[in-house]
């Protein structure tokens, strides 16, 4: 797909995870994480929530995977920010979304907001946040 | 009767000081790999991140690290040997005991949000210079009692100086 191809409205395909400790051991094991709420239920519940709950990195790091299987090899991320509005408990179905929200061209290419989230398998939005590629001419 | 604050003046001296300055250990195809591996676990990674003829036909020409990739896991180079995690997992007050300033003494950290800015992408053979200052504490009364918020920028550049990414990170603890 070019960047004549991307209009405002679009919606990015969903990268979706089923979440718990095989993947934030994982994600400890790269990242040196090893914190005691996302290893162990019991601290979990110690720090207010009902379960062991993920890595804000590894939302981080959906959210990327997301708009990188979208962009492909058309172009690059420029700016990704994000919140935590809500703990990604234990065995949770993650979806990371998105959908574009600006087109502007530039002189090296179009730019491309989006808005992203990761969200619950209830649609509760966990890691709400913004996005800006540059997809090449 | 608003609820006392928890910025001390000592505290609120901090803000703009450097924090750290780290140098990675080269970057790895075996680092990016893993990393790859972790994040799109249990599904398999890109081509992209692992396989050399992949990469060679992409926009970048060989394979380039995920840009959540963290080069300064488990050790870094400088300061020599040095952990980037233990102390920062272990102690809400981290951030001003490592300049011999009491904390707020609040029991629970958590990672508030982050905005990313992206410049050249890592690469095998990188060495990553990370510079973080203490940017800025504010605070917000919420269902957990007041909350601090506490502002963190981060810098990398890489070996030719070029940086690699910006990145603001908020430390929430209550």
């Amino acid at each position: 797909m070019s960047s004549l191809a991307v209009k405002v409205g679009d919606e990015l395909p969903v990268f979706q995870r089923r979440t718990g400790f095989a993947e934030w051991n994982r994600y400890a094991a790269v990242n040196d994480e090893f914190v005691p709420i996302h290893m162990d239920d019991e601290a979990g519940r110690a720090a207010g929530f009902q379960s062991a709950l993920g890595m804000g990195n590894l939302q981080i790091a959906y959210l990327h995977n997301l708009v990188r299987e979208w962009l492909g090899d058309r172009g690059r991320i420029l700016t990704l920010s994000c919140r935590f509005n809500a703990p990604n408990l234990k065995d949770t179905v993650i979806c990371a979304g998105g959908h574009v929200t600006a087109v502007t061209p530039r002189e090296k290419g179009v730019e491309i907001a989006l808005d992203v989230w990761t969200a619950d398998a209830a649609g509760n939005r966990l890691a709400p946040g913004t996005c800006t590629v540059l997809i090449d001419r | 009767m608003p609820a006392q604050s928890h910025i001390t003046d000592e505290m609120q001296e901090l803000v703009g000081r450097e924090m750290r300055r780290w140098v990675s250990f080269p970057v790895s195809s075996s680092d990016i790999r893993r990393w790859a591996v972790a994040v799109y676990y249990p599904e398999s990674p890109p081509g992209r991140f692992w396989d050399a003829e992949v990469a060679a036909v992409s926009r970048y020409g060989g394979i380039v690290a995920p840009e959540d990739f963290n080069p300064f896991a488990w050790m870094v180079a400088e300061p020599k040997g040095q952990s980037t995690m233990a102390a920062a997992a272990s102690n809400p007050d981290a951030i001003e005991n490592g300049f011999q300033v009491a904390g707020p003494g609040l029991k629970h950290a958590l990672n508030g949000g982050i905005h990313i800015s992206y410049g050249v992408p890592m690469r095998p053979g990188d060495v990553i210079t990370s510079v973080t200052v203490l940017a800025g504490y504010r605070e917000r009364l919420g269902s957990l009692g007041l909350m601090l918020f506490t502002s963190i920028e981060t810098v990398w550049t890489n070996q030719s100086g070029e940086i690699v990414k910006t990145g603001v990170s908020t430390v929430i603890r209550y």
